[in-house]
C-alpha cells in the first residue's frame, strides 16, 4: 500500500516536472534572439510569409504572454509538440516514429553498464591493493575520461573498418529486408558497438562507485560482527556487503540515467542509428526549433521513467524506506 | 595536507600531464605565431610525414599540431570559467538551503532536483542551439546543466557543519546567522567543495567538446571537440584527425581527475585511515 | 578448567602509531563458568586482545608474540579455515554499538540463523526453531514478530538482546563482551548485565567483559584485570581488587569514579538564577500527505529554579526530554509554551534580535569535546567572538581570555593554537573557558563530562566545583549518570518521558527518594550495592 502511494505520488511529482520543462521551453522559445514564429518556422529564410502568419495564429502570438503560454503548454498537455516545417511533420510523430531505436539503444547500455560495472566493482573491491584491481581502477579512470563519441568513432575505425566483424552503420542492413529471427540477429549486431560505447563510461562510473562502496561499507561494524559468527569471505561479502554497498549505486544510476539519455545524442550521431538523438543532431543544423525542444521534452520524460524504475528498485532493497514513508 | 597528496604518485602525474597541457595552452601564440586557421601544407598529410608537421595536416592543409595547442586554450577556458560559475550558482544556493532549512530548503531543493532531473547534456545543447555558440553561451550553458550537484553537496556538508555544537556555541555567543554561515560553517565545508570542483573541470571540459562535436562550438574559436566533429566524415581515410584531438581531451580530463582524487584522499584523510586507530 | 588462557601477548601496532605496541607481554586465563572483567581507559589494549583472539585485528596490527591457548589449541597460530570454524562456534562476540553491529537490511531471524548456516548446521526449519527459542531465551517479547523484524524496529536493548541471542546461537564455550552496554541507558544496561550473569550460570560458559565501568565490575565480575597503555597492571579477585587495589592506578581510577559518596549539603541559595515555568515543547514528526502527525511531548509542563551559586542536576534517561529542557533554557530550541526567566527577562518571548542582546546570560558547555569547538577557528577567536559582540573591547576581551584560560589549567599560550592540538579534557576545559568569558549568569553543561575516560572526568569535575566555589557559578548539570550528578549537584531534578518526577536535594533523592522511577534509577547504577559498602552515608 505505501510503495503504491509512493509511486502515485512521485508519478504526480515527474508530471509536474514534465509541465515545468514546458513551460521552461515556451521561455526558451521567446528568449531565442528574433520573432519566435520565425524561431519557431526555422530561420534561415526556409518560412514564407504565410506560413509565419499561420503560426502567429496558431500560437496567438499577437495575444498577451499569459495567454500564449496557457496555449502552449494546452497543448503539450495533449501531445500536440509542435510541427516540424523542415520536416513536413508533427514532432510528435517524428519522434514516436525514433522513439523505439533509442529506447532500446539506451535500455541496453544502461543494463550493460550496470550490470558489468557492480560486477567489475565487487571483483576490485575483493581483490583491493593487489595488481587486478589497479589494472581494473586505471582502465575505469580512462573509460571515465575518454569522450564518448571519440570511443565511438574509434570503435567504427578499429572494429567496423579495419577489422571489419560488426557494422559501424545504422540500425539494420539496409536493403536485406531481413524478417523474423534474422532481423532480430541483424539488429543485435548493428547494436553491440553503440550500445558498449555508450555503456563504457557509465560503467566506468558504476564501477568506481561500486568499488568504493564496496570498501566504504566493509569497514562498517555489522560486517565485524557477521566476521565474528564464522561466516566465510565471500559469504560477507555477498549477503552483508553488497547489498549495503549496491545502495548509493542505484542512487547514482537513477541520477546518472539522465546523462546516459543525453549521451545517446552522440553516439546515435556516429552511428546513424535512427533515434531520437539522431533526430536531434538532425534539427541542430536545420535549426529546427521545434523538434529540437519536443526531443529535449521527451528524453526528460525518459529520465523520469529511469528514476521512478530505480526509485522502485530501492524500495525493494532497502526495507527502511517503505517503513518511513 | 601537502605531504599527503605529494606521497600521492597518481595525483603528482595529474599534476605534471595538467601543467604539460597549460603550458602548451600558454605557450600556442610562441610555438605556433601562424595561429591555427592558416593552411600551412597539402590537406590530409599523414602525421611525420613532413618535417614541420608532427601531427600532420587537416582536411583543408592546416597544421594538425597547432589547432591542438590553440584547441587547449579553449578547453582549459571554458572549463575553468564554467566551474567558477557553477560554484558561484551552486554554493550560495546550497549554503541558504541548508543552513537555513524550512521553505528555503524546500524551495531551493524542488528547484535543484528539476535541474537534475533535466538530461544535462540534452539542455546544454538546447540553450546553445538558441543564444546561437558563442563562448560566452556555451560556457554559460555548461554552468546552468553543472550546477545542482554542487548545490547538493554544500547543502548536505552545511546541514552536518550546522548540527555540530560550536554552531550552537557561536549562537549562545550572540552572533548573527548570516554571520555564523559565513565564517562558522562554510570554512568548515571548503575541502569537499574543491575537490568537487576539481572533478568538475573535468565533466566541462567534456561537455564542450561534445557540444563542439555536435557543431556546436564557437565558429571563431578552435576546439578539440570541433577537430573531432570536423574529421569525423573523414575517419576512413585520415584517422589521426580524430585521433589526436580524442587523447588529447583524455590526457587533460584524466589528469584532471586524478589530480580530484588526490586532492579527496588529501583532504578526506579518515576515509583512508580508517581502521587504523588501535 | 581453564577454557582460554592468554600467555606473554603482544600486538604491534603499524609504524607512525603513538606507542609501539597496542598490548605488551599480556597474560591471564578464564576458567569454565567465569567472569573476567577487562578493565582501562580508551586507547589501554584492552579491546585488541579479544580482536586478536577472534581475528578481527585492523589493518597493520599484528600479534607480534605470545600464544592464546583455547581448549589447548593456540588460536592465533590457527590456518584461517579453522578459526573460522572456532568463530561464532566456540567463541562469540559481542560489540558496543547495537546501533551499527547489526545489518540494517537483514531481518533478526535470518541475522540469527545465518549463524547455523555459516557452520552447515540443522535443517532451514529446525533452524528458525532454534532461532525463536534463542529469541525467547534472551528475553525478547513477541519472538514470531522479532525474528521478522529489521533493526531499525527495535530498541538499542533490543538490538543488544539480539546480538546475545546471536552469540549463544551454538553454545559457545567463550563469549567476548566489548563494552555492550556502554551505549545503553541505565535502566537497560542493568538488564543486559542480568541477562549475562543469568546466561553464564545457565550454560557455565566463560566470559570475557571488556568495560571501563568499575561499576560495571562490581556487578558482574568474578575476577578482574587492569590494564593501562597495552600492559596489565593490576589482576585479582573482584573483591580484593575493588576493596583494596595494590598499584596506584587502579587506586586513581577507583577514586576517580564517582562513587555516590555525598558531598557535605552547602546552604541553601536564595535568590534565583534561573526559573522555568510551565515550560512545554512538543516536536512533531511526519505530516504531509497521507502520514500522520507524530507528536512527542519532549518538555511537558515542567517547572524548576536555579538559585544563585547553586548546582541543580538534571538526570533523566535518553528520550526523557532533559536535554531538550536545557537547549530550550538557553533558547536554542524556542519553547511551545512557559517562560525561561533569567535575571527578570524573559528569554522565551524574546524576538530574535533583542535575544542576541540578552544571549550572554546563559551560556552552555556542550558534550562532545570534538564538535563543539570550530576546527578552523583559532582558541582566541572562540573566546572573544562572544564578548566582543557583546560590546567588550577586543583587546579587553582578549585579556580576559588568556586570564581565563589560565583559570581552567590551560595557560594564556592555549589562546594561539587551534583545537585539534588539544585533548578531549583539555577541549573541554576550554569550552567552560568559553562560556565564563560571557560572564553569565548561569551555565548549562549538557552531559559535559560524559565523553570522558573516569580520569578526565573526575578531573574536569573538580575544576566545575572548583569554579563554583571560587566564582559562585549557577550550573544547570544535565547528565544520564546519577553518580556524576551525587558529586558535583547540590539538588537533583529527575526527568522521565518529558516530565518532572521528582526534585529535591541529593540526600533526599539518594536516600529518600519517594517515587518509584526515581527508585528504578538508583537501582539500575552500576556497582550501587558495592558503592554503599564503601562507605556512603547510610
Amino acid at each position: 500500500m505505501t510503495v503504491f502511494i509512493a509511486i502515485l505520488s512521485r508519478t504526480a511529482k515527474a508530471l509536474l516536472t514534465l509541465l515545468a520543462i514546458a513551460v521552461l521551453n515556451f521561455f526558451l522559445i521567446h528568449a531565442a534572439p528574433g520573432d519566435p514564429a520565425v524561431v519557431l518556422a526555422g530561420e534561415a529564410g526556409a518560412a514564407d510569409p504565410q506560413m509565419i502568419e499561420q503560426l502567429r495564429e496558431r500560437f496567438g502570438l499577437d495575444q498577451p504572454f499569459h495567454v500564449q503560454l496557457g496555449k502552449y503548454v494546452w497543448g503539450i498537455l495533449q501531445l500536440d509538440l509542435g510541427y516540424s516545417f523542415r520536416q513536413g511533420a508533427p514532432v510528435i510523430d517524428l519522434i514516436a516514429d525514433r522513439l523505439p531505436a533509442t529506447l532500446l539503444l539506451t535500455l541496453t547500455a544502461f543494463v550493460i553498464s550496470l550490470v558489468f560495472g557492480i560486477a567489475l566493482g565487487v571483483a576490485a573491491a575483493a581483490r583491493v591493493g593487489r595488481a587486478s584491481d589497479s589494472a581494473l581502477t586505471t582502465l575505469a579512470l580512462l573509460f571515465y575520461a575518454t569522450p564518448l563519441y571519440w570511443a565511438a568513432l574509434m570503435a567504427v575505425l578499429v572494429f567496423s573498418v579495419w577489422l571489419g566483424w560488426l557494422p559501424g552503420f545504422g540500425y539494420e542492413t539496409v536493403g536485406a529486408s531481413y524478417s523474423g529471427f534474422a532481423r532480430v540477429l541483424d539488429i543485435a549486431k548493428h547494436l553491440v558497438l553503440p550500445a558498449l560505447t555508450l555503456g563504457l563510461f557509465f560503467m566506468a562510473v558504476y564501477m568506481r562507485m561500486t568499488r568504493a562502496s564496496m570498501l566504504e561499507v566493509s569497514t562498517a561494524d555489522f560486517v565485524k560482527t557477521a566476521k565474528a559468527k564464522g561466516l566465510s569471505g565471500p559469504a560477507i561479502r555477498r549477503r552483508h556487503i553488497l547489498r549495503n554497498a549496491i545502495l548509493p549505486v542505484v542512487t547514482l544510476a537513477g541520477l546518472q540515467a539522465g546523462q546516459l539519455v543525453g549521451g545517446a545524442v552522440l553516439t546515435e550521431t556516429v552511428f546513424a542509428w535512427p533515434g531520437i538523438g539522431r533526430l536531434m543532431f538532425e534539427s541542430l543544423a536545420a535549426r529546427d526549433y521545434n523538434t529540437i525542444l519536443g526531443v529535449f521534452l521527451v528524453s526528460a520524460a525518459m529520465v523520469i521513467l529511469f528514476n521512478i524504475v530505480t526509485d522502485i528498485v530501492y524500495r525493494i532493497v532497502d526495507p527502511r524506506i517503505g517503513a518511513r514513508a | 595536507m601537502w605531504k599527503r597528496f605529494s606521497s600521492n604518485r597518481p595525483a603528482l602525474v595529474g599534476v605534471v600531464l595538467l601543467i604539460a597541457v597549460i603550458a602548451v595552452a600558454l605557450l600556442a601564440p610562441v610555438l605556433f605565431p601562424n595561429g591555427p586557421w592558416k593552411m600551412v601544407q597539402r590537406p590530409f598529410l599523414m602525421p611525420m610525414a613532413v618535417d614541420g608537421l608532427p601531427l600532420g595536416t587537416d582536411t583543408l592543409g592546416r597544421d594538425v599540431a597547432a589547432q591542438l595547442a590553440y584547441g587547449a586554450q579553449v578547453s582549459l577556458l571554458v572549463g575553468l570559467v564554467s566551474t567558477l560559475v557553477a560554484l558561484l550558482i551552486g554554493v550560495p544556493l546550497g549554503a541558504l538551503a541548508g543552513f537555513y532549512g524550512g521553505y528555503v530548503d524546500e524551495g531551493a531543493m524542488r528547484f535543484t532536483e528539476f535541474f537534475q532531473t533535466i538530461p544535462n547534456f540534452a539542455l546544454a545543447i538546447v540553450l546553445v542551439a538558441i543564444f546561437e555558440p558563442t563562448l560566452a553561451s556555451i560556457t554559460l550553458a555548461i554552468a546552468i546543466v553543472s550546477w545542482p550537484p554542487v548545490a547538493r553537496l554544500v547543502r548536505a556538508e552545511v546541514m552536518s557543519v550546522r548540527r555540530r555544537e560550536f554552531v550552537d556555541a557561536a549562537r549562545l555567543a550572540g552572533l548573527s546567522k548570516p554571520r555564523i554561515l559565513l565564517t562558522q560553517v562554510l570554512p568548515n565545508t571548503v575541502s569537499p567543495i574543491i575537490v568537487m570542483a576539481s572533478l568538475m573541470v573535468a565533466t566541462a571540459i567534456l561537455l564542450e567538446s561534445s557540444l563542439s562535436f555536435l557543431g556546436l562550438g564557437d565558429p571563431n574559436a578552435l576546439s578539440w571537440g570541433y577537430m573531432i566533429g570536423a574529421a569525423r566524415t573523414v575517419i576512413r581515410s585520415a584517422w589521426w584527425l580524430s585521433f589526436f584531438p580524442g587523447l588529447a581531451i583524455i590526457i587533460t580530463v584524466l589528469a584532471l581527475n586524478l589530480i580530484g582524487e588526490g586532492l579527496n584522499d588529501a583532504l578526506n584523510p579518515h576515509l583512508r585511515q580508517r581502521g587504523q586507530k588501535p | 578448567m581453564t577454557t582460554l588462557a592468554i600467555e606473554h601477548l603482544t600486538i604491534g601496532l603499524p609504524p607512525g602509531a603513538d606507542r609501539p605496541f597496542a598490548t605488551e607481554d599480556v597474560s591471564f586465563t578464564i576458567d569454565k563458568g567465569q567472569i573476567l572483567c577487562v578493565v582501562g581507559e580508551s586507547g589501554s589494549g584492552k579491546s585488541m586482545t579479544a580482536n586478536a583472539l577472534m581475528g578481527l585485528l585492523p589493518p597493520g596490527v599484528t600479534v607480534k608474540a605470545g600464544r592464546a591457548l583455547f581448549q589447548d589449541q593456540d588460536v592465533l597460530r590457527l590456518p584461517e579455515p579453522q578459526k573460522q570454524a572456532l568463530r561464532g562456534a566456540r567463541i562469540a562476540m559481542i560489540f558496543q554499538e547495537p546501533m551499527t553491529a547489526l545489518n540494517p537490511l537483514m531481518r533478526i531471524g535470518d541475522q540469527i540463523t545465518e549463524v547455523f548456516a555459516a557452520h552447515n548446521l540443522y535443517s532451514p526449519a529446525e533452524r528458525r526453531m532454534r532461532a525463536l527459542t534463542l529469541v525467547r531465551e534472551v528475553g525478547l517479547p513477541d519472538p514470531e514478530k522479532i525474528i521478522r523484524a529489521y533493526p531499525f524496529q527495535l530498541s538499542g536493548g533490543q538490538r543488544q538482546r539480539a546480538m546475545i541471542a546471536m552469540a549463544l546461537a551454538l553454545e559457545p564455550d567463550l563469549l567476548i563482551a566489548d563494552e555492550p552496554t556502554t551505549a545503553l541507558d541505565v535502566t537497560t544496561q542493568a538488564q543486559i548485565l542480568r541477562l549475562v550473569l543469568d546466561l553464564r550460570d545457565r550454560r557455565g560458559m566463560a566470559v570475557m567483559f571488556i568495560t571501563h565501568d568499575f561499576g560495571v565490575v562490581a556487578e558482574i565480575a568474578d575476577t578482574v584485570i587492569v590494564m593501562r597503555e597495552g600492559r596489565v597492571v593490576e589482576r585479582g579477585a573482584a573483591a580484593q581488587v575493588l576493596g583494596d587495589p595494590q598499584h596506584e592506578y587502579t587506586r586513581r581510577l577507583l577514586d576517580a569514579i564517582p562513587t555516590g559518596r555525598l558531598p557535605p549539603a552547602r546552604p541553601k541559595a536564595d535568590t534565583p538564577a534561573l526559573e522555568i515555568k510551565g515550560l512545554r515543547k512538543i516536536y512533531r514528526t511526519g505530516g504531509g500527505l497521507f502520514r500522520p502527525v507524530r507528536e512527542v511531548r519532549a518538555v511537558d509542563d515542567v517547572s524548576l529554579t536555579v538559585g544563585r551559586g547553586e548546582v541543580l542536576g538534571l538526570v533523566g534517561e535518553s528520550g526523557s526530554g532533559k536535554s531538550t529542557l536545557g537547549r530550550t533554557a538557553v533558547r536554542l530550541v524556542t519553547p511551545d509554551g512557559g517562560q525561561v526567566l533569567v535575571g527578570g527577562v524573559d528569554l522565551a518571548a524574546l524576538s530574535e534580535q533583542d535575544l542576541r542582546a540578552q544571549r550572554h546570560k546563559v551560556q552552555m558547555v556542550f558534550q562532545d569535546p570534538y564538535a563543539s569547538l570550530n576546527p578552523r577557528q583559532r582558541i582566541m577567536g572562540a573566546l572573544t567572538d562572544g564578548p566582543i559582540q557583546k560590546g567588550v573591547p577586543r583587546a579587553q576581551a582578549q585579556a580576559r581570555a588568556r586570564d581565563l584560560l589560565e583559570i581552567v589549567g590551560l595557560g594564556a599560550d592555549a589562546a594561539r593554537r587551534f583545537p585539534h592540538e588539544f585533548s578531549g579534557g583539555q577541549r573541554q576545559r576550554i569550552g567552560i573557558a568559553r562560556a565564563l568569558a560571557m560572564d553569565p549568569d548561569l551555565i548549562i553543561a549538557d552531559e559535559a563530562v560524559s565523553a570522558l575516560d573516569v580520569s578526565i572526568q573526575a578531573q574536569v569535575l573538580d575544576l566545575l566545583r572548583d569554579l563554583r566555589d571560587r566564582l559562585n557559578l549557577s550550573i544547570l548539570f544535565i547528565t544520564h549518570d546519577l553518580r556524576v550528578a551525587a558529586q558535583l549537584c547540590d539538588r537533583i531534578a529527575v526527568m522521565q518521558k518529558g516530565k518532572l518526577v521528582e526534585i529535591g536535594t541529593v540526600h533526599d533523592i539518594f536516600l529518600s527518594p519517594r517515587q518509584d522511577y526515581t527508585r528504578q534509577l538508583l537501582a539500575a547504577v552500576p556497582g550501587g550495592g558495592w558503592a554503599h559498602d564503601a562507605g556512603l552515608p547510610a
